[in-house]
């Protein structure tokens, strides 16, 4: 581990990389997923972080253990606290011969709103440190309709080259062929359990041939889960229809002035003409210092973007929601037909 | 008076009640135990309230441990218990663990320093339930008897007269709160290696697959006894019966009217979300769209 770790660290410093493979599965163990879960639980509906500790192999980023962070307040004082606290847990828990290698941090989100500009400055700045490092999310208001609402969330290179130069105009984005579902990569999770606790839970698992995820899966009632999906694609939906307005002002804008830009050259040239005429030096066809030749600052694509990928996260969760919905009245149909 | 109790609590502890994280804790902790050392030694974190101890964290604690004497990192211990408590304060101090069969001596000098570390610790927060004696949990990682027995212990101190003879461990009963990992799912959380987390529609099609092979033994059930070939067991018959009456009677009318009505409002929905992604791809376009001047 403590390989690990000077390498990892070493890399950062050094120039020269290693070519390292794309990262294609995060494997967690069973202990880092009921750790997040209880963790989330406890403290919904607020949103809660915390650590991730593990290996980076290859191909394949390990998760082996995690430590909640504790809720910060707003003051500058506990900022020293917070990397106290962390600095303190790395310690211990290197003394347990626990994984001391940070490969990330997991948050906990409520209904899929988590593609904010907050994410992507963290993610940075744990790209700095860190060579590979992935956020993982955790949804518990979706885990209560039965599925392991657990994703694995990492930025696409080219949209963190891309943020570096902090340059989100139009032509950019075009040249790198990026879109609004290039900003964020999924990758898809495994689980992994030692043999001494499959041995425990095998030992342990109740008789009952139906467990308490069936239950949540068979629960006629979505309808408030539904609601509260609406309303919050609503509200996106409004901030989607803000900024369109905000591109058409700048496009307006941008084209009036091109008119303006216009008028005002014809009527240079008509006075150069009648100055050669006259005999006298023609005027420059520029005017740097005339305001309307001053470039109109395109605004920045990033926000919009941000706001499709969420609202396209809400699509496809009223999208799932729905279909099991299906599945369950066609259910009660059959069940009331006998 | 021929056994005292060593403080009389004020709510004595019944039974305690184990989460999932836990347990994983003890055997991750154990399957990481440096070379030498035989078992692992840690502090439990939970609540209790009615005498029933909750506990629901729990962090190892290096020790030495020979023949005579036990050494346990003390400051480590207090350390990791005030990181914790930043995170969150609910989670106070209830007991210790540790991993082997049984009760061993060196245990009893452990718990006398987790009695004294539980009213140290309350003195600090304030706390009004201050007479709960703290909980020893074992958890057998050899699975000696051939069995995973995880047993949790209250000491209880035996003196004849005044004097003091020993400290008898009285096993109380446990609960294993195995809800989460129930909502986790058993299938994810019992094999080595799981390649992929299910998602919503496959997590349906095992529930309703489970469902029909309930209701296929139901029938076999019944056949049977109607045949003659089981002998009728009165309670499960109520049960049964019981259990058919909560379908509700609705005429077929009403039934099919609210089905319709929830079939239609289930498509506007996915309805509507098509448009919208629609739109979106749409606003897409038009918002990089090369200018042409």
């Amino acid at each position: 581990m403590a390989n690990t770790m000077a390498r990892s660290f070493l890399q950062a410093v050094s120039s020269s990389e290693e070519i390292a493979p794309p990262l294609r599965v995060v494997q967690m163990e069973g202990l880092a997923v009921l750790k997040i879960i209880k963790h989330c639980n406890e403290f919904s509906p607020a949103l809660v972080t915390g650590q991730l500790l593990g290996l980076d192999v290859g191909s394949v980023l390990e998760v082996t253990n995690c430590f909640p962070f504790p809720i910060r307040e707003e003051d500058e004082e506990i900022e020293a606290d917070g990397a106290n606290y962390q600095l303190e847990m790395m310690r211990c828990l290197r003394e347990v011969n626990v994984d001391n290698n940070t490969i990330g941090w997991y948050q906990s989100t409520l209904l899929g709103s988590f593609q904010t500009v907050e994410l992507i400055e963290t993610f940075m700045n744990y790209q700095e440190n860190i060579r590979r490092c992935v956020c993982i999310i955790y949804d518990p208001s979706r885990s209560s309709q039965g599925a392991l609402a657990l994703k694995a969330l990492k930025l696409t290179d080219s949209f963190m080259d891309l943020h570096r130069k902090n340059n989100f105009t139009g032509e950019k984005l075009r040249e790198k062929k990026l879109s609004w579902v290039d900003i964020f990569e999924e990758i898809p999770i495994k689980i992994s359990n030692s043999a001494l606790i499959s041995a425990f839970m095998t030992e342990l698992e109740p008789e009952s041939p139906v467990a308490q995820c069936d239950y949540d899966r068979l629960k006629l009632s979505t309808a408030p889960y539904m609601e509260r999906n609406l309303e919050f694609l609503i509200d996106c939906m409004e901030d989607l229809s803000s900024e369109q307005n905000k591109f058409q002002y700048y496009y307006r804008s941008l084209s009036r002035q091109q008119a303006q830009q216009q008028a005002w050259l014809q009527k240079r040239r008509v006075e150069n003409m009648a100055r050669k005429a006259a005999g006298e030096e023609p005027l420059p066809e520029e005017d740097p210092s005339n305001s309307i030749f001053k470039p109109i600052p395109e605004p920045s694509h990033l926000d919009s973007y941000l706001i499709t990928n969420q609202t396209s996260n809400y699509c496809n969760q009223i999208n799932g929601v729905a279909g099991q919905n299906f599945s369950r009245l066609y259910l009660m149909k059959a069940l009331h037909e006998n | 008076m021929a056994v005292l109790q060593f403080f009389p609590p004020s709510s004595p502890i019944v039974s305690a009640r184990l989460h999932p994280v836990v347990l994983f804790n003890i055997c991750d902790c154990y399957v990481r135990r440096p070379d030498q050392a035989d078992r692992v030694i840690g502090t439990l974190l939970g609540s209790v309230s009615d005498g029933v101890v909750e506990i629901k964290n729990s962090y190892a604690v290096p020790h030495n441990e020979s023949a005579d004497q036990v050494a346990l990192d003390v400051e480590y211990h207090r350390n990791m218990y005030m990181s914790h408590l930043k995170v969150n304060p609910k989670e106070v101090l209830v007991g210790w663990f540790s991993t082997g069969f049984g009760v061993s001596g060196g245990s009893s000098l452990i718990h006398d320093f987790y009695v004294k570390e539980l009213k140290d610790s309350v003195k600090d927060l304030k706390d009004a339930q201050n007479s709960v004696p703290p909980l020893h949990l074992t958890v057998d990682t050899g699975f000696r008897n051939g069995e995973a027995s995880i047993k949790a212990y209250v000491s209880v101190n035996l003196s004849l007269g005044d004097r003091p003879l020993a400290a008898q461990f009285q096993e109380i009963p446990l609960d294993l709160r195995m809800i989460e990992a129930e909502r986790v799912g058993f299938d994810i959380l019992k094999t080595t290696v799981v390649d992929k987390l299910p998602n919503d529609l496959e997590g349906m099609e095992a529930s309703m697959e489970r469902l029909y092979a309930l209701i296929d033994d139901i029938y076999k059930y019944v056949d049977d006894v109607v045949e003659g070939r089981a002998a009728p067991d009165n309670d499960i018959g109520r049960f049964l019966a019981d259990t058919l009456a909560l379908v509700p009677k609705i005429s077929p009318a009403a039934f099919d009217k609210v089905f319709n009505d929830r079939i239609q409002d289930n498509l506007a929905l996915v309805y509507l979300s098509s448009l919208i992604r629609a739109q979106l791809g749409i606003a897409e376009k038009l918002n990089t769209a090369a200018q042409i001047l």
